[in-house]
């Protein structure tokens, strides 16, 4: 038995951001100084905690090990049948191997995007109150086992990032904020229409208690895949059964349910024509913000693809598998092709993203055990390398005032460290075997490959594609002509180059060791293809 | 049919039990008495906090009378007033409600020049909030009409409290003209009801209906339709909310507070009632007849249906704070018929405590909202959304306050009114409507534009209040950033100082419009001394009822339940017998 599993560390970690709130609020507004190293500490505290918790996670017994629930809203309901009729959503965590790499993800980027903070110029005090609360909503919904409870913590990351664009961006920050505002929110007003259908009808259960069985409408995930796999329960049971089954799930409203979640998720992702927003964020967003953004935020669309559209309803997903395919190829080279025309470095990176982000609809597409882990894997190296890539922008912005291709070249004499930084990040990127980026890239295809040969082929046109923009820009910002002011800029000061070391670190230990990661991601996706092969109802 | 005799006389148990509605007549009666003999400065205060206490007693009244009748249903007057839980939720939520709005009339009304009867302004809310209750309790419709137009009149008077703002005055105007065409059209629909099924009584009606369907189908349809015509002026539904913007601008702020939530409520709980006692007539075998019930309900979730859209999409433009927040009053009386309109079905039946929870909801952040609204249109003399620029640095706890009432008005977490919206349309998806579950959630989105504009002014934008020379790296100049250096000025630097500039422009020519005209009869030193300091000045009853209203709000955002329970366990409203 681990240790871990004896006290509520998954609320613990959940909580410690707010904890960091609580000291900020108590220091002088005027003291950037303590604001920045209270902060930095309080991103702290969930990395080491997660850290601990990823080397104890007992990789055989599972999701089991970690769960926490605890009675959260219990409303009853009027009703004209005898017995007790509830709604109940819970206050339920858990972990799984999807979840724990995201996690440690998202602690390692903040605490380095606390550290990239630096370059933030006014308003710390609140600046870092939103920083935080932003983190305690992005490890919220990576732990979250109910979908409302999953729904409000992915509403605080909506509510925090509009501040954090809003206030703290570039000059068309508040357009930007607006229009992350209204994409996200359809996004998510659409999830809540699916989580609704879902909670009505998988989400009833009988309990049966000695004194009146209990009627609960439930939002808990595990109540809502257990219905939905059985096929006694009354969500798959036809609607015309025994005096009318208000429960009944027909096909219909599985499609239903699954396309509104796969739009929903989508706008997140971002998928092709629901990307216009990202690039408005990649652009206005300061670069710590955009690091977050960036490296967990459109991983928290890809995240709740698989743990609600391809988990809650398999059958769907692989019948549309061959969309997903499609709709990632056209990602891959749209974002790849566009980035190759791009002058402005962010949106290069932009597009890079929605590219990358490509490759992870592609390994979902693949619909087996590789597939699946590429897609992951890609997941985890893009949020290192994209955090890593913004972190280089920043510092660069901060000595040069602009990020424009034409404007920049030869910075590698004057600031060989953040050029050298760069290239390795490039090289990640495009899929340079040894680094992160090569794994998630070759493990999704090799699965599509396995299912689908002809989008295979045409992918990996992007791949080349990927190689050229990625060397473009990078060889043009560090060699080249370099611009007479651009001569005095200074290299890396320690505390900028704290971070890129670690996120580079992590980026090279990956490529080179890619079980460090593949091995906690085993479970999960294991049992996800025995799921996928098991006999269901209607499958 | 069993014709009851209308007319029983009242006994003296009775008047027990009608107690608070009895004692707050006499209080009120007390009190116009209390005002001529009170010194005329002293008055005001103490009138307002004997009004206050009047509400208070009468909120414990109401308590008692639950606690002691334990759901049990008491039916006065030849069951013409009937007190059950669902009347005696309601007027909890109306006493509350208005003794918020009397906390706020408290920190406001000393400084409104205009005001000239400072006592009125109080006591009439009494006759007012009684009127209410009379409605929530009401069986019949002539006690129905009656507390209709006590709650109405007084309000007309409320309305023009500020005589000698031209504004004022027009809104007054323009309330008793439509207030009185609403009213026309309450009537005239009754008058077909009773005509056709020869009771007053909504049980009489309730029976009588299917019979009298066979002959008279289009004058039932008739009664109906006017009587949701005149409700939905009353309620401000689109398309029949057009009066209700000019009537909370011109109105004074905790007046419009007044009319949104218990004009409002008050009006909604007997649509309500109306609906689920007399027109849901034939649920139980469901014949020919039930046709008509449908299609009465379904003609409500159209209502329920223009007011979301309209309300939102015409609060899009709106820079007008008090006519932004009578659109989001527009929206919210469509998000409230929504769990009238989709009536009972075999698996829903959850149509009351979804209605109770969202207008205890829609209580905490409106009136929140505009207690906000009092101390900062003070502050900038004019009720434009500019008014809120800066305020983050001018009043931080109060912004931190009015980002949970934005958020909850938006039906963000974590916020009450989230929990509101989402009960309502699980409701609905129950109940399987779910074109309205989709226009619900779509208005919401929409709103976000708009509800976040405060945001923008208040988190995004200088105040009108900082020194010229700060303005061109605003928000770095508050806090003590140190400027950048002279010799590298970054572009953003350049850019920034541009948009500091359009602001700056915009801010002047504000400001000289603002000194031009005047806001008729406002005293000049009041927004004057708000602006040189650039700290939004908040008197202490106004503070009470923002600290009150934020903290319910974030708390039931967090922990709904309980009062879901709560809710549920006093639960009586009487389902149509057959």
């Amino acid at each position: 038995m681990s240790g871990l599993g004896q006290i509520p560390i998954l609320s613990i970690i959940l909580l410690s951001p707010l904890l960091g709130l609580a000291v900020i609020q108590l220091l002088p507004r005027q003291r950037a100084s303590w604001l920045k190293i209270a902060a930095v500490a309080a991103t702290m505290v969930p990395l080491a905690l997660t850290l601990w918790l990823y080397a104890d996670y007992d990789r055989q017994q599972g999701a089991a090990s970690y769960s926490e629930t605890y009675n959260w809203v219990q409303a009853p309901l009027k009703m004209n049948v005898g017995g007790d009729w509830f709604f109940s959503f819970q206050y339920e965590v858990g972990l799984d191997g999807l979840s724990l790499p995201l996690l440690l993800l998202t602690a390692i980027v903040t605490s380095t995007a606390a550290l990239a903070a630096v370059h933030v110029k006014k308003r710390w005090k609140s600046f870092f109150s939103w920083f935080l609360l932003l983190e305690f909503g992005m490890i919220g919904a990576f732990i979250a086992r109910d979908v409302f409870l999953f729904f409000i913590f992915f509403e605080i990351t909506l509510v925090a990032m509009y501040f954090l664009i809003g206030v703290w961006g570039y000059y068309n920050r508040e357009r930007a904020a607006d229009r992350f505002l209204i994409y996200n929110g359809i996004g998510s007003a659409i999830m809540l229409i699916a989580f609704i259908m879902l909670v009505n009808t998988a989400g009833f259960h009988i309990v049966e208690t000695a004194m009146n069985p209990q009627y609960i409408y439930s939002g808990s995930y595990a109540d809502i895949l257990r219905n939905l796999s059985d096929p006694g329960a009354y969500v798959n049971l036809p609607a015309e059964s025994a005096g009318g089954n208000p429960f009944a799930l027909g096909e219909t409203k599985q499609w239903a349910i699954f396309i509104l979640l796969l739009v929903a998720f989508g706008i997140k992702l971002p998928v092709f024509p629901f990307h216009s927003w990202m690039l408005k964020v990649h652009q206005e967003a300061p670069p710590a913000v955009v690091m977050i953004h960036s490296g967990i935020l459109l991983k928290l669309g890809a995240y709740g693809l698989m743990r609600f559209g391809l988990f809650l309803f398999p059958d769907q997903a692989r019948e549309w598998a061959s969309v997903l395919a499609i709709l990632g190829v056209i990602n891959l080279l749209y974002g790849a092709i566009l980035a190759f025309r791009q002058q402005e470095f962010k949106l290069v990176l932009a597009y890079s993203s929605i590219s990358h982000m490509g490759i992870v609809l592609i390994g979902l597409a693949a619909f087996n055990e590789i597939g699946m882990q590429g897609a992951l894997f890609q997941l985890i190296s893009h949020g290192l390398i994209s955090a890593l890539l913004f972190l280089i922008v920043g510092s660069l912005y901060e000595r040069t005032g602009t990020t424009e291709l034409p404007q920049l070249g030869g910075l590698a004499r004057s600031m060989p460290f953040i050029s050298g930084v760069l290239l390795a990040a490039g090289l990640a990127s495009l899929g340079l075997p040894g680094l992160s980026g090569f794994v998630g890239e070759f493990l999704s295809l090799l699965g599509l490959f396995e299912s689908m040969r002809w989008v295979t082929a045409i992918a990996v046109i992007g791949i080349i594609l990927t190689a050229v923009y990625v060397l473009r820009s990078v060889l043009k910002i560090t060699f080249g002509q370099q611009r007479e002011e651009l001569s005095a800029i200074r290299d890396a000061r320690f505390i900028e180059a704290l971070p890129m070391v670690v996120l580079l670190a992590c980026i090279v230990l990956l490529g080179c060791y890619p079980s460090v990661l593949t091995d906690t991601m085993q479970l999960s996706v294991g049992g996800y293809m025995d799921l996928l092969l098991a006999t269901r109802a209607g499958g | 049919m069993p014709e009851q005799t209308l007319f029983q006389p009242l006994t003296w148990s009775d008047l027990l039990v009608m107690a608070p509605e009895l004692a707050l007549g006499a209080w009120f009666v007390l009190l116009v008495v209390l005002e001529l003999l009170l010194p005329r400065k002293a008055s005001p205060s103490w009138i307002g906090g004997l009004t206050l206490t009047g509400l208070l007693g009468a909120f414990v009244l109401v308590l008692l009378r639950m606690i002691e009748s334990h759901g049990e249903v008491i039916s006065l007057l030849g069951d013409s007033y009937r007190i059950d839980d669902f009347a005696s939720l309601l007027k909890l939520v109306f006493l509350a409600a208005t003794a918020l709005i009397v906390l706020l009339g408290l920190g406001t009304v000393q400084q409104d020049g205009v005001i000239a009867d400072k006592g009125e302004y109080f006591y009439l809310l009494l006759p007012a909030v009684i009127g209410a209750m009379t409605m929530a309790s009401s069986q019949n419709l002539v006690t129905l009409y009656i507390g209709l137009e006590l709650l109405s009149i007084t309000s007309y008077v409320l309305v023009g409290l500020r005589r000698k703002s031209s504004l004022s005055a027009e809104a007054a105007f323009k309330y008793v003209v439509t207030g009185g065409i609403s009213s026309a059209f309450i009537l005239f629909g009754m008058s077909y009801l009773y005509g056709v099924t020869g009771s007053v009584q909504l049980a009489g009606i309730n029976a009588a209906l299917p019979g009298a369907l066979e002959q008279y189908e289009a004058l039932v349809y008739a009664g109906f339709l006017m009587m949701i015509v005149g409700f939905a002026i009353k309620i401000a539904a689109a398309p029949f909310h057009a009066w209700s913007l000019d009537v909370y601008q011109g109105s004074p702020t905790p007046i419009a507070a007044f009319l949104a939530v218990v004009s409002k409520g008050a009006a909604l709980a007997v649509v309500f009632r109306l609906m689920f006692a007399t027109a849901l007539f034939a649920n139980s075998d469901r014949t020919a007849v039930s046709g008509v019930s449908d299609e009465l309900f379904f003609i409500v979730l159209l209502v329920a249906a223009a007011s979301m859209l309209y309300g939102t999409l015409a609060a899009l433009r709106q820079l007008n704070v008090k006519r932004l927040l009578a659109l989001s009053g527009v929206a919210n009386a469509g998000y409230f018929l929504v769990p009238i309109g989709i009536a009972f079905t075999v698996g829903h039946l959850n149509n009351i405590s979804e209605f109770l929870f969202y207008l205890i909801a829609y209580l905490l952040m409106t009136i929140g909202a505009f207690a906000v609204h009092t101390a900062v249109s003070r502050a900038a003399g004019h009720d434009e959304m500019k008014g809120y620029a800066g305020m983050y640095y001018r009043s931080p706890w109060t912004a931190i306050a009015m980002i949970l009432f934005v958020l909850s008005l938006a039906g963000l977490p974590v916020s009450a009114g989230f929990f509101g919206k989402l009960f309502i349309l699980l409701g609905a998806e129950r109940a399987q409507a779910y074109w309205i579950v989709v226009i619900m959630v779509l208005s919401s989105v929409i709103s976000y534009y708009f509800y976040f504009g405060l945001i923008r002014q208040m988190f995004m934008r200088s105040s009108n209040g900082l020194s010229p020379g700060a303005d061109s790296l605003d928000f770095d100049a508050e806090e003590g950033y140190p400027s950048r250096t002279p010799g590298s000025p970054s572009p953003l630097a350049l850019k920034e100082a541009e948009a500091g500039q359009i602001e700056t422009a915009a801010a002047a020519e504000q400001a000289s419009t603002e000194a031009a005209e005047p806001e008729a009869g406002a005293s000049p030193s009041a927004p004057v001394s708000g602006l040189a300091d650039g700290v939004i000045r908040i008197p202490w009853p106004t503070g009470i009822v923002i600290g009150v209203c934020a903290l319910l709000t974030l708390g039931l955002g967090i922990m709904p339940g309980p009062l879901m329970e709560l809710i549920q366990q006093v639960f009586s409203f009487p389902l149509p017998s057959h």
